[in-house]
């Protein structure tokens, strides 16, 4: 289990008066201290962790923002930030002492220019509400990740988010023009903007993929693009998660960068096949899902060249979706691949680690074999382009020595990945879930520097104050007794 | 600013002991072609790391290398050269417009502390984005990491984004992992007439929002001529396999009318041009600036550009990057400024002489709020002010 800080007895102490402040700050129902209302907010993605907090508030304005951020200053109150609560690391789970600060009712989407190729929007705005609102007119905005209806682009920013696109187009650090962010002071920055590259230091490098330790994004400017005339996917399926490995490394080094690269095996491809009647080739190890963009040309002839790379590597099957409803279909099965895996399994924990992807092979053999070990059922799907890798681990969370069981099975896949030369996350974050596996990636000097940048925003700790860094070593919080 | 002493060790560890071991500030660099922007170092050593040389990890199916500090850019692209692979960013040679012809090639550690893109910028990438992972020596001389050689990384803060463009004031880059991009089989370029600015960045604007996936959008103003091409006249570019080329210059000329098609080599040495701001070849007396702005702006940004100081102008970037060449005066460079400001932008002085540099802002100035938390961050990398006093700021 996570440990979590012990609540400062001085504030659980002085609750009325703080919620008095804070209503005075957020007028209306802004500010949530009921335990009935409270309870959605409990937890977040990472359900299996749940803390209630002192209160919620869901302010307005940026205004707001940094009047409720200079009252916790003052107050020794800690502030946990929070956008959609999808985050699956625990990145936006309550500290009982500290504030949630919602960004929900900051919805609204300020400017959007075609000719500078940019939209600004408020920290609220869902990510798929930005490219739904510049959609009509050809564009939409580039990061797409498989929680794009709910989550949110404040939420997107401090996770650095990725999604199935982002081999061709990149993350969220690659979208992103501007925020506007209020300090722990309550002072409002506005870092980066209409425009690429100020010079100085990179303070929108630094605060993108935060995770909410260096200040509260209230608004954002991303780069929005014109979309490609058409695309079109296709299906290899091969006998052995090598064979699929190499496929992928072929295709990687041929030049040719496919839009999306979505890795699936065995035990994936037969959960989503039972959930979504995609067709999936249930006799394969692995299947790739390839696809490609531009005109009805283009698409034949991508297509055509990924065909030829991969008949090279003997495939079981290919299918080449000849129409959109076709290439709907070939995703059909993947989108769902989350929902399929809880239903043959009462709960999962999706992991999220990075490999460099000729260590595939070798990584997929060494999660099956642990996943004997420890008699809990796993299924892989991913980003193959990128390496990164979703393993999903199916256990029951009646049983608490399976889910017991499913966290060191979890923390073990995580410590592969940094041996064969990858990351604890490559986009879920850190949050609490991966906070005390920190020292297997970085060094104690290297925490000691992260925790120094940290302090340079935010001396007193009372940002998100209990995630990402492990708690011992970090003068700011007591620890509780475990 | 003269350094008189010159520290070059060839191992990681003797950077840090140099580093432990250095009683005064230190200026840091390459091969030192940059040395020209920013402002004068106040530092009486040099510690460069153009001895830490070599490269030392090269996968072409994954898309990555790492190569020491010191190993320069010719290297690094004769190599990706055999597999066909590229730096994405495009990163400049600037050697010429900064007056460094006679200096060695750029280094791979010096590139990514200046943080360079040049026009392939507006696919998305900018170099620092390119960065997976950096190890450097902070101020106290400890050996440090961030980052990796994944493409996905988001484990902790992401310090390789405060290093690169930090000009070696945080710490000392040892070696670099970069993410690279393949190399297109086929470039060309539309180059279209136009009548001004207003008209060019209107073109620009169009290839931008087509779905074609321009790769270049730069403009030679009237005066400015390259590759054969003088100005007004604006520059589209696509790279991409040759079928798909040609489907979408059919097109863009479709789209854009009157323009002329440049081909292949023709096409390359126009955009290492645009790449090396070459056109715009400024004087002894002459200051460079580049002025980053939203690209519906520079229409006005040119007119002011040209009525206070009679800039030369060079843009890419949509119009959202202006080059601006003119006499190197503080008040030219207050007129520039304010050309920035009024128009939401930002500036950096990029080329003038000592005097210029040191007495006035060479990029705009932070926020108290902002300025306060520099002071932190700085604070916790190079806590007794031994990396680079005074390169971008008076004091940091
Ligand atoms: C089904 C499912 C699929 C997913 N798929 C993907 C995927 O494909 N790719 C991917 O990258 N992620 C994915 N995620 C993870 C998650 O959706 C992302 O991390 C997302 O960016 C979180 O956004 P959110 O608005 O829900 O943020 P939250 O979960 O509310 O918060 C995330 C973190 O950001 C902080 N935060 C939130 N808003 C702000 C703000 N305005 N200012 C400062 N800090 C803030 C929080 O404190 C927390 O640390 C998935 C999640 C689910 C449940
Ligand atoms: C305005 C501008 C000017 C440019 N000028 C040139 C140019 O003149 N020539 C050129 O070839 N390219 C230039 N570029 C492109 C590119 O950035 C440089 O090529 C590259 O940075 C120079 O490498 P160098 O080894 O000469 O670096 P240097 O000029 O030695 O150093 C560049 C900067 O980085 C710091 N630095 C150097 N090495 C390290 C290190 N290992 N760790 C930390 N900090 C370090 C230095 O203090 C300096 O601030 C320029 C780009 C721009 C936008």
């Amino acid at each position: 289990m996570i440990a979590l800080p012990l609540p400062k007895p001085e504030v659980l102490g002085r609750r009325n008066e703080i919620l008095a402040g804070l209503r005075a700050l957020v007028p209306g129902d802004g500010v949530i201290t009921e335990p009935l209302r409270l309870r959605p907010y409990e937890t977040d993605g990472l359900s299996a962790y749940r803390q209630m907090p002192l209160a919620v508030v869901l302010p307005t304005s940026t205004e707001q923002v940094a009047a409720v951020l200079r009252f916790c200053r003052d107050n020794g109150v800690r502030v946990v930030p929070r956008g959609a609560g999808t985050s699956l690391s625990g990145g936006a789970l309550p500290l009982a002492d500290a504030v949630v600060v919602g960004m929900m009712r900051m919805n609204r989407i300020l400017e959007v220019s075609f000719e500078d190729r940019l939209a600004v929007v408020e920290a609220g705005v869902t990510n798929l509400g930005i490219t739904k609102a510049v959609e009509g007119q050809g564009f939409f905005y580039a990061p797409d990740p498989s929680s794009q209806l709910a989550c949110m682009i404040g939420g997107n920013v401090m996770m650095n988010s990725g999604g199935a696109h982002c081999l061709k187009y990149g993350v969220t650090a690659n979208n992103l023009l501007g925020v506007k962010i209020v300090t722990v002071d309550g002072e409002v920055l506005e870092i980066g903007g209409a425009h690429l590259d100020a010079a100085g230091y990179d303070w929108l490098g630094i605060i993108t993929g935060s995770e909410g330790q260096l200040g509260i994004v209230t608004e954002v400017t991303v780069r929005i693009l014109r979309a490609a005339e058409g695309q079109r996917a296709m299906l290899a399926a091969f006998r052995s998660t090598e064979v699929a490995g190499a496929a992928v490394d072929a295709i990687m080094a041929s030049g040719v960068i496919p839009v999306a690269l979505e890795f699936m095996d065995r035990p994936c491809i037969h959960a989503c096949e039972a959930f979504a009647h995609a067709g999936y080739p249930l006799d394969a190890e692995a299947m790739l899902i390839i696809e490609v963009e531009g005109s009805a040309e283009e698409q034949d002839a991508l297509l055509e060249s990924i065909r030829g790379i991969c008949a090279r590597f003997d495939p079981i099957s290919m299918r080449v979706a000849t129409s959109a409803e076709e290439s709907t279909a070939i995703w059909k099965g993947r989108k769902g691949a989350f929902g399929a895996v809880g239903r043959i399994s009462p709960d999962y924990l999706c992991m999220d680690g990075t490999i460099p992807t000729g260590e595939l092979p070798h990584v997929l053999r060494r999660i099956g074999e642990m996943s004997e070990e420890y008699g809990l059922g796993v299924a892989n799907v991913f980003h193959a382009g990128d390496g990164n890798l979703h393993p999903l681990i199916m256990f029951d969370a009646n049983d608490p020595e399976s889910f017991r069981r499913a966290e060191a099975f979890g923390a073990d896949i995580l410590r592969l990945c940094v041996e064969v030369g990858g990351c604890l996350t490559g986009e879920h974050g850190v949050g609490v879930e991966k906070r005390d596996l920190m020292p297997v990636q970085f060094t104690a000097p290297e925490l000691a520097q992260q925790r120094r940048v940290k302090s340079a925003f935010d001396p007193d700790w009372l940002l998100n104050p209990a995630k990402v860094f492990p708690l011992e070593g970090n003068g700011a919080l007591t620890v509780a007794a475990e | 600013m003269s350094a008189v002493l010159d520290l070059a060790p060839s191992t990681e560890e003797g950077v840090a002991t140099a580093l432990r071991n250095a009683a005064a500030p230190l200026a840091v660099e390459g091969s030192g072609t940059t040395l020209g922007m920013l402002r004068p170092v106040q530092a009486s050593r040099t510690l460069s790391t153009r001895n830490l040389t070599g490269i030392t990890l090269y996968r072409p199916q994954e898309m990555v290398l790492s190569a020491r500090a010191g190993t320069t850019l010719p290297e690094i692209e004769a190599a990706l050269g055999e597999h066909n692979q590229i730096l994405v960013p495009e990163p400049p040679d600037l050697r010429a417009l900064l007056g460094t012809e006679g200096a060695p090639p750029p280094t791979i550690g010096g590139l990514v502390a200046a943080n360079l893109s040049g026009p392939r910028r507006i696919t998305g990438f900018a170099l620092r984005d390119t960065v997976l992972g950096i190890r450097f020596v902070n101020g106290a001389g400890e050996v440090l990491r961030s980052g990796g050689r994944v493409h996905k990384n988001v484990t902790g803060l992401d310090l390789c984004k405060l290093l690169a463009g930090s000009h070696g004031t945080l710490g000392v880059i040892t070696e670099v992992t970069l993410k690279l991009g393949p190399a297109a089989p086929r470039t060309a370029t539309l180059a279209v007439p136009v009548e001004d600015e207003a008209a060019g960045i209107a073109a620009l604007s169009a290839g931008l929002t087509s779905p074609y996936g321009v790769t270049g959008a730069a403009m030679l103003p009237a005066g400015t001529a390259a590759a054969g091409l003088s100005g007004p006249v604006a520059l589209l570019r696509l790279e991409d396999l040759e079928a798909s080329v040609n489907y979408r210059m059919a097109r863009l000329q479709g789209a854009l009318p009157g323009g002329r098609v440049l081909e292949g080599d023709e096409s390359r040495a126009l955009w290492r041009a645009i790449r090396d701001a070459a056109p715009l070849s400024p004087g002894e007396a002459e200051a460079v600036w580049r002025l980053s702005l939203r690209p519906s702006a520079a229409p006005a940004a040119v007119r002011a550009l040209r009525g206070a100081i009679g800039a030369r102008l060079l843009l890419d970037w949509g119009g959202g990057l202006i080059w601006a060449v003119g006499p190197a005066t503080e008040a030219a460079h207050e007129a520039v400024v304010g050309a920035a400001r009024a128009a939401g932008g930002t500036f950096t002085l990029f080329r003038a002489p000592d005097p210029l540099r040191a007495a006035v802002a060479v990029i705009p100035p932070e926020p108290p709020a902002l300025a306060a938390i520099a002071a932190r961050v700085k604070a916790a990398l190079d806590p007794t002010g031994r990396l680079n006093p005074g390169r971008m700021r008076p004091g940091a």
